[in-house]
């Protein structure tokens, strides 16, 4: 057997393990994905190939456009009150002080603590009829028939969900600005500050434009993360009331599993993939353009 | 003078600001730990209080019969320990030959890793499911620790830090006489605390919290995990406003736990691969 031969088999060896796992169950149904948006399919009789009749249904498909606009609302609202909440949470525990570690353990704690969990007090706390942030709103003087409704109420379910997803992802994007902010090099600040700039000026000059890679991580990370929501809308609305959140994976969930329309499902899921596809792409194109030092 | 009056008042500012950041992330829950011991009729109470006068710390026993609390529990821990487990190994395992390996293939390989990272599991969840049923495995574990083991997430984060340790390490080390697995068992693993440190908190995290896969694959109670679990129970006895926050508290315990013992390892874990979650 030559060298290089033995070199490969030595390779083969260290991946086969992982890549047996991930080639059965992730990259075959990704190609599954791929064609089953061609197929009529109910899972328990043959599959019919129909062409793009699955796509042709999307537009006619009234559900489908309030799931998409939906979803487009939530990644509008959440990326970019995520997105200065984690900058400015990463800016003031980057200061030199007392307890920092405690802090960022905090503000960290919510990301990494059960979903379900947390939903369930959410949902007690913004509870329109009793729960402490009406009691609290209704002390402070608003009248009871202007008090929020929050999740039960259908101008302000998707507020409750983005406000949640706000608090509870946060801490997540915080990390990555920390990680980012110790990049910057000390002598910069010491530099402008010789030069009598103020905290405002600094951050406007040095933090916010070395920060840019990492913004332009966060935003991308951000964005598909949020296309991808459902969990908090099965928690706290359940994709209501009426269809005021539903959202593209809440409907794909009810054409696959409720209706068994797997071939239509799989043509929503395209769509899914397709938007967040996109985004990769402006990543990898944008990098350069955006980052601007 | 001037300039340390203005420092005092910036420190106040500061710690003024730090105080309402960790209220904000905190009291959420305060409050449930809270009503986890208050009857039903007291959690509501205007204005909060905080300490009720006759704890109910009965709540804490009660969560154990009225729902198969510990089954739920025993089953999560079981599927998070071997999903954890499992990708730790192979992803490590296999980073290596994408990080210091020279062989035929490798950047198709990665390439079809890298592919995938892109596509959301929702996009490929109904045929996942659809072929997990043509094995028999819906309803089983099995199915939710082959989703959630082999993540190309895993193999992609371990590469990245791997790369950062200099290739002249592993030559002088072949020099000397270590085979290949060797120098991965020998050097790598141990210069990779903070990369496996992560990709433990993000695996456990994920895996233990986890709630659309389970819901998907295990319909029969005595299969559940602790999030659907709770979740059936929430929907059950909407009402049971104490004894639903008994079992959250219960639930975040074990997810504090590991998060507070890898902690230190996080954030450089984070700056050293700069990835997602």
């Amino acid at each position: 057997m030559s060298r290089q031969m033995k070199k490969n088999l030595v390779a083969y060896s260290f991946i086969l393990p992982n890549f047996l796992g991930f080639a059965v169950f992730t990259l075959g149904p990704v190609i599954f994905a791929l064609i089953l948006g061609f197929l009529e399919w109910d899972g328990n009789n043959p599959m019919v190939f129909v062409g793009l009749s699955n796509f042709k249904e999307l537009f006619a498909d009234s559900r489908f456009k309030i799931a998409l606009w939906n979803t487009i609302t939530y990644v509008i609202g959440t990326v970019p009150l995520t997105l200065v909440s984690a900058l400015a949470l990463a800016v003031v525990l980057n200061q030199k002080v007392k307890g920092r570690n405690f802090f960022r353990t905090v503000s960290f704690f919510p990301y990494v603590a059960s979903l379900v969990a947390v939903a369930a007090v959410w949902n007690m706390i913004f509870n329109p009829a009793n729960g402490p942030i009406n009691m609290l709103l209704y002390k402070l003087g608003v009248s009871a028939d202007h008090l929020p409704g929050w999740a039960a109420d259908k101008h302000w379910a998707m507020i409750t969900v983005i406000l949640f997803s706000v608090w509870k992802n946060m801490g997540y994007y915080m990390v990555i600005y920390l990680a980012g902010l110790q990049g910057i090099s000390g002598e910069l600040y010491e530099a402008a500050g010789l030069d009598g700039a103020n905290a405002w000026q600094k951050f406007k000059n040095i933090t916010w434009p070395m920060l840019s890679p990492t913004t332009f991580f966060v935003i991308i990370m951000l964005t598909i993360n949020s296309f991808k929501v459902y969990d908090q809308m099965y928690m706290i609305t359940q994709g209501g009331p009426g269809t005021s959140t539903l959202v593209l994976v809440y409907h794909i969930y009810n054409v696959a599993f409720k209706n068994w329309d797997l071939g239509y499902a799989s043509a929503i899921s395209m769509v899914l993939f397709l938007l967040v596809l996109i985004v990769t792409i402006v990543q990898f194109k944008g990098e350069k353009k955006f980052v601007n030092y | 003078m001037g300039s340390q009056k203005r420092n005092t008042i910036k420190q106040i500012l500061l710690y003024s600001v730090l105080i309402i950041i960790a209220l904000i992330m905190l009291l959420p829950f305060a409050w449930m730990l809270s009503a986890s011991i208050k009857f039903n009729k007291d959690v509501f109470t205007f204005p909060i209080q905080w300490i009720p006068d006759q704890p109910q710390w009965s709540n804490y026993i009660k969560i154990w019969t009225k729902i198969p609390l510990f089954t739920f529990i025993k089953n999560t821990a079981k599927l998070t320990i071997i999903v954890t487990i499992l990708q730790l190994l192979t992803s490590s395992f296999a980073a290596y030959a994408f990080a210091k390996l020279d062989f035929k293939g490798k950047n198709a390989l990665f390439l079809g890793y890298i592919g995938t990272i892109a596509v959301p599991w929702q996009a490929y969840m109904v045929p996942q499911f659809m072929m997990m049923r043509s094995f028999n495995l819906n309803n089983t574990h099995l199915a939710i620790i082959c989703l959630q083991a082999f993540s190309a997430f895993g193999v992609f984060l371990m590469r990245q830090f791997y790369q950062s340790i200099p290739d002249e390490l592993c030559e002088a080390a072949r020099i000397d006489g270590m085979n290949e697995y060797q120098i991965y068992g020998k050097l790598m693993l141990p210069l990779s605390k903070p990369a496996l440190s992560t990709l433990t908190i993000f695996t456990f995290v994920g895996t233990w919290n986890d709630f659309l896969g389970p819901m998907l694959y295990l319909t029969r109670d005595e299969l559940k995990t602790i999030q659907i679990g709770l979740r059936m129970f929430i929907t059950q006895y909407s009402a049971e406003y104490g004894l639903i926050m008994a079992a959250s508290v219960v639930i975040l315990i074990p997810v504090l736990i590991v998060f507070l013992s890898l902690q230190k390892y996080f954030v450089e874990g984070i700056a050293s691969t700069g990835i997602k979650g």
